[in-house]
Protein backbone atom coordinates (compact mmCIF):
# COMPACT_ATOMS: atom_id res chain seq x y z
CA UNK A 1 0.00 0.00 0.00
CA UNK A 2 1.68 3.24 -1.02
CA UNK A 3 -0.18 6.29 0.63
CA UNK A 4 -1.37 8.98 -1.55
CA UNK A 5 0.67 11.54 0.12
CA UNK A 6 3.91 9.71 -1.52
CA UNK A 7 2.34 11.19 -4.86
CA UNK A 8 1.16 14.14 -4.16
CA UNK A 9 4.45 15.20 -2.56
CA UNK A 10 6.04 13.92 -5.96
CA UNK A 11 3.60 16.23 -7.75
CA UNK A 12 4.69 18.99 -5.44
CA UNK A 13 8.42 18.90 -6.36
CA UNK A 14 7.80 18.10 -9.88
CA UNK A 15 5.24 21.42 -9.91
CA UNK A 16 8.17 23.29 -8.33
CA UNK A 17 11.15 22.15 -10.40
CA UNK A 18 8.58 23.20 -14.03
CA UNK A 19 7.96 26.50 -12.91
CA UNK A 20 11.93 26.65 -11.81
CA UNK A 21 12.20 25.64 -15.34
CA UNK A 22 10.06 27.37 -16.67
CA UNK A 23 11.05 30.55 -15.37
CA UNK A 24 15.01 30.64 -15.66
CA UNK A 25 15.38 29.23 -19.15
CA UNK A 26 16.21 31.62 -21.81
CA UNK A 27 15.49 28.85 -24.57
CA UNK A 28 11.94 28.75 -26.06
CA UNK A 29 11.71 25.61 -26.24
CA UNK A 30 12.90 24.53 -22.53
CA UNK A 31 9.90 26.96 -20.98
CA UNK A 32 8.03 24.42 -22.82
CA UNK A 33 9.61 21.40 -21.29
CA UNK A 34 9.32 23.61 -17.56
CA UNK A 35 5.10 23.80 -18.89
CA UNK A 36 5.07 20.15 -19.67
CA UNK A 37 6.84 19.59 -16.20
CA UNK A 38 3.89 21.27 -14.24
CA UNK A 39 1.19 19.53 -16.54
CA UNK A 40 2.62 16.27 -15.65
CA UNK A 41 2.68 16.61 -12.42
CA UNK A 42 -1.18 17.76 -12.46
CA UNK A 43 -2.14 14.61 -14.01
CA UNK A 44 0.00 12.59 -10.96
CA UNK A 45 -2.33 14.35 -8.55
CA UNK A 46 -5.68 13.56 -10.31
CA UNK A 47 -4.18 10.15 -11.58
CA UNK A 48 -3.63 9.30 -7.36
CA UNK A 49 -6.87 10.08 -6.37
CA UNK A 50 -8.24 8.42 -8.85
CA UNK A 51 -7.31 5.23 -7.44
CA UNK A 52 -9.59 5.49 -4.94
CA UNK A 53 -12.38 5.74 -7.38
CA UNK A 54 -12.12 2.64 -9.15
CA UNK A 55 -15.98 2.79 -10.56
CA UNK A 56 -16.04 6.14 -12.44
CA UNK A 57 -12.21 6.93 -12.53
CA UNK A 58 -13.07 10.36 -13.14
CA UNK A 59 -9.60 11.31 -12.55
CA UNK A 60 -8.03 9.43 -14.85
CA UNK A 61 -10.61 10.75 -17.91
CA UNK A 62 -9.21 13.96 -17.00
CA UNK A 63 -5.61 13.04 -17.07
CA UNK A 64 -6.40 11.93 -20.49
CA UNK A 65 -8.30 15.23 -21.49
CA UNK A 66 -4.87 17.16 -20.09
CA UNK A 67 -2.77 14.95 -21.79
CA UNK A 68 -4.29 15.35 -25.34
CA UNK A 69 -4.52 19.13 -24.11
CA UNK A 70 -0.72 19.29 -23.88
CA UNK A 71 -0.09 17.72 -27.41
CA UNK A 72 -2.31 20.01 -29.24
CA UNK A 73 -0.41 23.33 -27.35
CA UNK A 74 2.94 21.89 -28.00
CA UNK A 75 2.53 21.28 -31.89
CA UNK A 76 0.94 25.12 -31.48
CA UNK A 77 4.29 26.27 -29.55
CA UNK A 78 6.38 24.51 -31.59
CA UNK A 79 5.08 26.23 -35.13
CA UNK A 80 5.30 29.33 -33.35
CA UNK A 81 8.93 29.23 -31.84
CA UNK A 82 9.71 28.01 -35.75
CA UNK A 83 8.36 31.19 -37.10
CA UNK A 84 9.57 33.03 -34.45
CA UNK A 85 13.27 31.80 -35.21
CA UNK A 86 12.48 32.46 -38.99
CA UNK A 87 12.32 36.23 -38.38
CA UNK A 88 14.75 36.66 -35.59
CA UNK A 89 16.95 33.52 -36.37
CA UNK A 90 17.44 33.40 -32.41
CA UNK A 91 15.47 32.01 -29.92
CA UNK A 92 16.48 33.39 -26.82
CA UNK A 93 13.65 35.27 -24.73
CA UNK A 94 15.66 37.90 -24.18
CA UNK A 95 16.81 38.96 -27.53
CA UNK A 96 13.05 38.12 -28.94
CA UNK A 97 11.04 41.12 -26.88
CA UNK A 98 10.42 43.14 -30.10
CA UNK A 99 7.43 43.60 -31.86
CA UNK A 100 8.60 44.60 -35.09
CA UNK A 101 12.50 45.39 -36.20
CA UNK B 1 15.14 -24.45 0.10
CA UNK B 2 13.60 -24.29 -3.35
CA UNK B 3 12.93 -20.81 -5.08
CA UNK B 4 9.49 -21.28 -4.59
CA UNK B 5 10.57 -20.96 -1.04
CA UNK B 6 12.75 -18.14 -1.31
CA UNK B 7 9.87 -16.31 -3.42
CA UNK B 8 7.18 -16.81 -0.39
CA UNK B 9 9.26 -14.95 2.12
CA UNK B 10 10.03 -12.16 0.29
CA UNK B 11 7.41 -9.15 1.63
CA UNK B 12 5.76 -7.29 -1.53
CA UNK B 13 5.01 -4.67 0.18
CA UNK B 14 8.56 -3.90 0.97
CA UNK B 15 9.45 -4.76 -3.26
CA UNK B 16 6.27 -2.36 -4.23
CA UNK B 17 7.87 0.45 -1.99
CA UNK B 18 11.06 0.12 -3.46
CA UNK B 19 10.06 -0.06 -6.54
CA UNK B 20 7.44 2.78 -5.90
CA UNK B 21 10.88 4.97 -4.38
CA UNK B 22 13.06 3.95 -7.19
CA UNK B 23 10.46 5.31 -9.85
CA UNK B 24 10.21 8.58 -8.15
CA UNK B 25 13.61 8.69 -7.56
CA UNK B 26 14.04 8.50 -11.27
CA UNK B 27 11.08 11.26 -12.34
CA UNK B 28 13.01 13.56 -9.62
CA UNK B 29 16.26 13.03 -10.58
CA UNK B 30 15.57 14.08 -14.16
CA UNK B 31 14.10 16.58 -13.42
CA UNK B 32 16.30 18.10 -11.11
CA UNK B 33 18.61 17.49 -14.21
CA UNK B 34 16.71 19.24 -16.54
CA UNK B 35 16.41 22.28 -13.67
CA UNK B 36 20.59 22.07 -13.55
CA UNK B 37 22.27 21.25 -16.88
CA UNK B 38 22.90 23.95 -19.41
CA UNK B 39 23.19 21.82 -22.60
CA UNK B 40 19.94 21.72 -24.89
CA UNK B 41 20.04 18.43 -25.83
CA UNK B 42 20.68 16.92 -22.16
CA UNK B 43 17.86 18.47 -20.71
CA UNK B 44 15.24 17.28 -23.61
CA UNK B 45 16.71 13.62 -22.84
CA UNK B 46 16.47 14.01 -18.67
CA UNK B 47 12.92 15.43 -19.79
CA UNK B 48 12.22 11.86 -21.78
CA UNK B 49 14.05 10.22 -18.31
CA UNK B 50 11.06 12.11 -16.21
CA UNK B 51 7.75 10.85 -18.66
CA UNK B 52 9.60 7.60 -18.32
CA UNK B 53 9.71 7.64 -14.39
CA UNK B 54 5.87 9.32 -14.04
CA UNK B 55 4.64 6.31 -16.79
CA UNK B 56 5.82 4.39 -13.88
CA UNK B 57 3.87 5.70 -11.24
CA UNK B 58 0.82 5.41 -13.00
CA UNK B 59 1.59 2.00 -13.49
CA UNK B 60 1.96 2.19 -9.16
CA UNK B 61 -1.51 4.29 -8.94
CA UNK B 62 -3.35 1.22 -11.22
CA UNK B 63 -4.01 3.44 -14.15
CA UNK B 64 -2.09 1.05 -17.09
CA UNK B 65 -3.94 2.24 -19.73
CA UNK B 66 -2.59 5.88 -18.94
CA UNK B 67 0.79 4.97 -18.36
CA UNK B 68 0.74 3.54 -22.44
CA UNK B 69 -0.84 6.71 -23.35
CA UNK B 70 1.77 8.94 -21.72
CA UNK B 71 4.59 6.75 -23.15
CA UNK B 72 3.19 6.98 -26.59
CA UNK B 73 1.77 10.27 -26.52
CA UNK B 74 4.78 12.57 -24.72
CA UNK B 75 7.82 9.90 -24.91
CA UNK B 76 6.87 9.27 -28.76
CA UNK B 77 5.03 12.18 -29.59
CA UNK B 78 5.80 15.62 -27.80
CA UNK B 79 9.68 14.78 -27.14
CA UNK B 80 10.44 13.83 -30.00
CA UNK B 81 8.46 17.03 -31.57
CA UNK B 82 10.54 18.87 -28.86
CA UNK B 83 14.00 17.40 -30.24
CA UNK B 84 12.69 18.33 -33.53
CA UNK B 85 12.79 21.87 -32.25
CA UNK B 86 15.98 21.99 -31.01
CA UNK B 87 17.76 21.00 -34.07
CA UNK B 88 15.80 23.35 -35.96
CA UNK B 89 16.82 26.00 -34.61
CA UNK B 90 20.32 26.29 -32.89
CA UNK B 91 22.45 28.83 -35.03
CA UNK B 92 25.53 27.06 -37.44
CA UNK B 93 27.83 30.23 -36.40
CA UNK B 94 28.87 29.42 -32.53
CA UNK B 95 30.04 26.11 -34.14
CA UNK B 96 33.20 26.97 -36.25
CA UNK B 97 36.02 24.78 -35.35
CA UNK B 98 35.53 21.62 -36.35
CA UNK B 99 37.15 19.60 -33.42
CA UNK B 100 34.89 21.50 -31.52
CA UNK B 101 31.74 19.63 -29.75
CA UNK B 102 28.24 20.54 -30.90
CA UNK B 103 27.03 21.57 -27.81
CA UNK B 104 23.74 23.85 -28.02
CA UNK B 105 23.59 25.76 -24.51
CA UNK B 106 21.21 28.03 -22.62
CA UNK B 107 21.82 30.82 -20.10
CA UNK B 108 19.55 31.04 -17.05
CA UNK B 109 18.38 34.17 -15.89
CA UNK B 110 16.87 35.89 -12.46
CA UNK B 111 17.78 32.15 -11.01
CA UNK B 112 18.07 33.59 -7.39
CA UNK B 113 14.50 34.82 -7.02
CA UNK B 114 13.17 31.66 -8.84
CA UNK B 115 14.79 29.45 -6.51
CA UNK B 116 13.23 30.73 -3.23
CA UNK B 117 9.91 30.92 -5.25
CA UNK B 118 10.15 27.34 -6.05
CA UNK B 119 10.93 26.36 -2.76
CA UNK B 120 8.67 29.12 -0.93
CA UNK B 121 6.09 27.08 -3.43
CA UNK B 122 7.09 23.36 -2.43
CA UNK B 123 7.25 24.32 1.12
CA UNK B 124 3.42 25.22 0.74
CA UNK B 125 2.24 22.56 -0.71
CA UNK B 126 4.13 20.20 1.96
CA UNK B 127 2.27 22.35 4.50
CA UNK B 128 -1.36 21.84 3.05
CA UNK B 129 -0.46 18.17 1.99
CA UNK B 130 0.59 17.54 5.60
CA UNK B 131 -2.43 19.90 7.38
CA UNK B 132 -5.36 17.90 5.03
CA UNK B 133 -6.78 14.82 6.53
CA UNK B 134 -7.87 12.80 3.68
CA UNK B 135 -11.08 11.07 4.44
CA UNK B 136 -10.40 7.80 1.59
CA UNK B 137 -14.27 6.46 0.68
CA UNK B 138 -12.52 2.95 -0.29
CA UNK B 139 -9.62 1.31 1.16
CA UNK B 140 -9.32 -1.04 -1.63
CA UNK B 141 -7.38 -0.37 -4.73
CA UNK B 142 -8.79 -1.23 -8.07
CA UNK B 143 -7.05 -4.47 -9.31
CA UNK B 144 -7.04 -5.49 -13.05
CA UNK B 145 -7.14 -3.47 -16.35
CA UNK B 146 -8.91 -0.20 -17.05
CA UNK B 147 -8.80 -0.29 -20.78
CA UNK B 148 -12.82 -0.93 -20.63
CA UNK B 149 -13.74 0.87 -18.18
CA UNK B 150 -12.03 3.82 -20.03
CA UNK B 151 -13.56 3.18 -23.41
CA UNK B 152 -17.15 2.89 -21.80
CA UNK B 153 -16.94 6.13 -19.54
CA UNK B 154 -15.68 8.01 -23.26
CA UNK B 155 -18.76 7.12 -25.06
CA UNK B 156 -21.05 7.42 -22.06
CA UNK B 157 -20.19 10.20 -19.87
CA UNK B 158 -17.58 11.93 -21.96
CA UNK B 159 -18.52 11.81 -25.15
CA UNK B 160 -19.22 15.53 -25.76
CA UNK B 161 -15.95 16.13 -23.80
CA UNK B 162 -14.45 13.13 -26.77
CA UNK B 163 -15.87 14.73 -29.76
CA UNK B 164 -15.07 18.39 -28.19
CA UNK B 165 -11.21 17.18 -28.17
CA UNK B 166 -11.12 16.11 -31.55
CA UNK B 167 -12.25 18.95 -33.08
CA UNK B 168 -9.29 20.99 -30.53
CA UNK B 169 -6.63 18.99 -32.03
CA UNK B 170 -8.14 18.84 -35.70
CA UNK B 171 -8.08 22.62 -35.52
CA UNK B 172 -4.47 22.34 -33.15
CA UNK B 173 -3.31 20.48 -36.65
CA UNK B 174 -4.34 23.15 -38.85
CA UNK B 175 -3.07 25.99 -37.13
CA UNK B 176 0.24 24.31 -36.57
CA UNK B 177 0.58 23.89 -40.66
CA UNK B 178 -0.53 26.86 -41.50
CA UNK B 179 1.33 28.93 -38.98
CA UNK B 180 4.89 27.05 -39.78
CA UNK B 181 4.37 27.18 -43.37
CA UNK B 182 7.19 29.43 -45.37
CA UNK B 183 6.59 32.42 -46.57
CA UNK B 184 8.21 35.79 -47.81
CA UNK B 185 8.52 38.16 -45.40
Amino acid sequence: MIYIQNYLIIGALLFSIGLAVAVTKRNAILVLMGIELMLNAVNINLIAFSQYDPNRLQGQMFALFVMVIAAAEITVALAIILKIYDYFKNIDLESTSELKK
Amino acid sequence: MHIEDLLKHIDQQLVLQIAFFTFASITIGGAVYLLFTRNVLYAAFSLLVTLLGVAGLYVFAGADFLAVSQIMIYVGGILILMIFGIMLTNKKKDQQKADQLNKILVSHHNRFWVTIVAILLFLGFLKVIFSANFQLVSKDVHQGTTVQKIGVELMTNYVFAFELIGLLLLAALIGAAYVAKKEKI
